[in-house]
């Protein structure tokens, strides 16, 4: 954002007040406030608005990948460390497809990893993008491998491929869909850039060293390509996190411009390919790509970037409220749980597994989980007789209360408060199903 | 060409080095953000410490098939992690619990002896977790590995005094655990230091929460106690324990349900992502359960620390 001051340096300084304002200081002092357009002034250049414009760009370029549904926002980031504010566009996971695959064999094998998704904590956790290969050096058979994964889903996706002219057939093809296209490097810099331009599509640059990166930058730019990812290399774990926080860091402090943009990785498969990709994840990468991936590898890489993704001021919450599973009666037993998502998500689903209705009363606990809220003073036996009092749960059913394993120490105290038998449940749920058998309701 | 100048940071503190063992095996010393060798050209390697326990109930089983008859004895299980790199053993004494064998202190101090003995590595030794009974067994084990400079774990804010004193007794460092916040850690470096424990013989656990259950407040905790620690901030300037192993806790780690894929390595990658957000936040030691997940983060600190 550029200061009044720096505003200030490009106005005329007659202040003619054609602009609304007294003077041109003013003037610039509402420009610095965002509360007045440059174009209101009639006596500004076209040089200065491109430099002032420039200074006013964000430090890493928001890049916007595939269209409609699935598109993806890469980039806008602003803080190197998440507490300063948080990160903002979770890094996108993209799996590699060759086109050299049979039509049946290529949809078979992306409808393996569309069909790789899992449910955590209320929420779905899936890849988001394709790599199409072009292995086969066939234009034709990109553009064919292409056409095939936009007909079958909404994910963006990414065309890999030696040239311009290998590219240029299926990023015609499929531009609506707004591919990501792979990749500009010294070579080829030229060509590749001027068919993002003409096509308006994104275009990632390789170049494994900064200095060369910040070279093709300025080359790719040359030729009106804007929207750009960076790849600066994965040959170690070192190289990525060093390249990546230096590109990230100049940029956030703005003491080099030219490399603002997304950053992205190539990392392979197996064991070094999930050790780059977690790395990556951590240390600013927008995008990383694999050749494969297993579910047992995805579930906790997705889960790690949920972790750094998530805003750590703010936990997340399900609603105050009685929730009945697997059908609860009259006389079904009141199990009673805290609103931090983690903690009700892992209850509901070993509830769900035993098939035995409860009724399940989350309680408010800023979304705290059972032991934290019970050390924060959230999470006593007052809290939970409210709760149970506003959602009229005892009511509802003559069924036993059963508290968290862990906060036994209340049920004396909210079994008086209740005047309702109140049992100990187990300390983990996962112990639920059988303890809820035992019962025998 | 353009020329990226190199954002080097001037920074003004440096995390403590101390010896442990015999003193081939040093902790801490870093001298900037981890692993950024700009920063910081020789920059020390974390370390890592192999969990042995001397009770096997309700361990997970996917370890003890690891281990086999080792996981019986201590001392041979604790070779095993030597020969897989390990340069530490974190020693659990679950059996001194109560409601488990309660061992007695004397028991406990044989097999912390046995241990050290078997292997040469220092050991990070932890009780049951009952503060009366672990200072008990502390005191114990603080004789018995006296000369072999160890950590004993762990003291809080309420509960220090004990073993800090048996740690003072025959020179070992003591852990010093905080829950997830930076002020905590720090008054708890305070408290420590003015009942007359060195800087130098203290180590802090900050709570490492694992992937899935709470790494989010960890990794930001951790990022922030470092940058404290090297902007200056004496009281934070010693060396992070994380404990890896936690992730083992978490449901999604070592569950076998169906879409998950392959339990073994699944878990190795849980503990593996809990360790590398622990050593990219600042962590200078980690306490690590799978041999698998031990593997990949050996590799990942010689890949990160390395000269190439
Ligand atoms: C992440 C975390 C935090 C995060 C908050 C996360 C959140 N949103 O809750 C932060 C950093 C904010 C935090 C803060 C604090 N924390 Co904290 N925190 C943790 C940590 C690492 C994980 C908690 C977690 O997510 N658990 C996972 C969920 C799913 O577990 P859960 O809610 O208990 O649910 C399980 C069971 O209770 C049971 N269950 C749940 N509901 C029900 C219902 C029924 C009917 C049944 C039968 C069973 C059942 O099944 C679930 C699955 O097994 C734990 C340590 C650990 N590893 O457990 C400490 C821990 C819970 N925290 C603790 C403390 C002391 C605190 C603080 C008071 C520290 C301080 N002095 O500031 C503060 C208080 C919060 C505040 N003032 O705002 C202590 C609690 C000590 C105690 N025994 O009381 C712990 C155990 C750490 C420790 N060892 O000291 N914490
Ligand atoms: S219109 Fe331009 S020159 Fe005139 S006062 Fe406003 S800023 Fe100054």
């Amino acid at each position: 954002m550029p200061t009044a001051i720096e505003y200030f340096k490009f106005l005329p300084k007659t202040n003619c007040g054609e602009c609304g304002h007294p003077t041109c200081l003013a003037f610039a002092m509402q420009l610095a406030n965002q509360k007045a357009s440059l174009d209101e002034c009639p006596y500004v250049d076209e040089e200065a608005k491109r430099t002032l414009q420039e200074s006013n760009a964000p430090p890493v370029k928001g890049v916007t990948v595939g269209a409609g549904d699935g598109s993806l926002r890469m980039g806008e980031e602003t803080v190197l460390y998440r507490h300063e504010r948080r990160f903002v566009n979770p890094t996108a996971y993209a799996v590699a497809i060759p086109d050299i695959l049979p039509e049946a064999e290529l949809r078979e094998l992306a409808r393996s990893y569309l069909d790789m998704s899992f449910e955590r904590v209320g929420m779905v956790f899936d890849l988001d993008m394709f790599a199409v290969f072009n292995a086969s050096g066939d234009a034709e058979r990109l553009r064919a491998a292409a056409e095939s994964l936009v007909g079958m889903c909404s994910k963006p996706l990414m065309l890999i491929g030696a040239g311009a002219e290998d590219l240029r057939p299926a990023a015609e093809a499929i531009r609506e869909s707004r591919p990501l296209l792979y990749a500009a490097d010294e070579d080829n810099v030229s060509p590749m850039a001027a068919l993002a331009a003409e096509l308006g599509l994104p275009l990632a640059l390789r170049d494994g060293t900064l200095d060369g990166m910040a070279g093709l930058v300025e080359a790719a730019r040359k030729e009106g390509a804007e929207d750009l990812v960076l790849d600066l290399g994965s040959d170690s774990m070192k190289h990525i996190l060093e390249s990546n926080t230096v590109a990230r860091k100049v940029s956030l402090r703005r003491s080099f411009k030219g490399l603002g943009y997304p950053l992205m990785n190539l990392v392979g498969s197996g064991e070094e390919g999930m050790m780059m990709a977690m790395l990556s994840t951590m240390k600013y990468g927008s995008l990383v790509v694999f050749d494969s991936l297993e579910p047992q590898q995805a579930l906790p890489l997705m889960t790690l970037r949920q972790n750094i993704y998530t805003d750590p001021q703010v936990p997340i919450q399900v609603k105050e409220d009685l929730y009945p599973v697997n059908g609860p009666g009259e006389d079904s037993p009141l199990l009673f749980t805290t609103n931090f998502s983690l903690t009700y998500f892992t209850v509901r689903a070993d509830i769900e597994k035993s098939r035995i209705p409860v009724w399940l009363q989350v309680v408010d606990t800023e979304g705290l989980s059972v032991l934290t809220a019970y050390a924060a003073n959230k999470f006593g036996h007052e809290h939970v007789a409210a709760a149970l009092e506003a959602s009229s749960a005892l009511e509802r059913t003559s069924g036993p209360v059963v508290t968290p394993g862990m906060v036994a120490k209340m049920s004396g105290k909210l079994e008086e408060a209740l005047g309702r038998k109140v049992l100990v449940g187990p300390m983990e749920s996962g112990s639920l199903p059988k303890f809820l058998k035992n019962l025998g309701v | 060409m353009a020329k990226v100048p190199l954002p080097k940071e001037k920074w003004s503190g440096a995390i403590t080095s101390t010896a442990m063992g015999d003193g081939g095996v040093r902790l801490g010393g870093a001298k900037g953000m981890p692993f950024l060798s700009f920063e910081d050209p020789d920059l020390p390697l974390p370390l890592l410490a192999g969990e042995v326990v001397d009770d096997l109930e309700d361990f997970p089983s996917i370890v003890l098939d690891f281990f086999g008859e080792d996981a019986e004895d201590p001392a041979s299980w604790a070779q095993r992690w030597r020969g897989m790199g390990a340069d530490l053993v974190c020693l659990r004494l679950l059996s001194t619990d109560p409601d488990r064998r309660d061992s007695s202190p004397e028991e406990a101090a044989a097999v912390a002896k046995s241990v050290a003995d078997a292997t040469g590595m220092p050991l990070i030794v932890y009780g049951c977790g009952l503060p009366e009974k672990d200072a008990a067994v502390m005191e114990a084990v603080s004789g018995a590995l006296a000369g072999h400079r160890s950590i004993l774990a762990y003291v809080e804010e309420d509960s220090y005094k004990k073993i800090s004193s048996a740690a003072m007794a025959n020179k070992h460092a003591v852990l010093a655990f905080s829950n997830l916040d930076i002020n905590l850690a720090k008054q708890m470096n305070i408290l420590l230091s003015d009942f007359g424990v060195q800087r130098e013989d203290i180590v802090m656990d900050p709570l490492m929460a694992p992937l899935g259950m709470g790494l989010e407040y960890s990794y930001s905790v951790n990022e922030r106690i470092t940058l404290a620690a090297l902007n200056g901030d004496r009281m934070l300037q010693v060396p992070m324990v994380c404990d890896a192993s936690q992730a083992w806790q978490v449901r999604d780690c070592a569950e076998d349900e169906e879409g998950m894929g392959d339990p073994v390595e699944r878990s190795a990658w849980w503990e593996f992502g809990t360790a590398l957000a622990a050593l990219l936040s600042g962590a200078d030691m980690l306490i690590v359960r799978g041999p698998y997940a031990m593997q990949l983060i050996r590799g990942a600190i010689e890949d990160l620390g390395g000269g190439a």
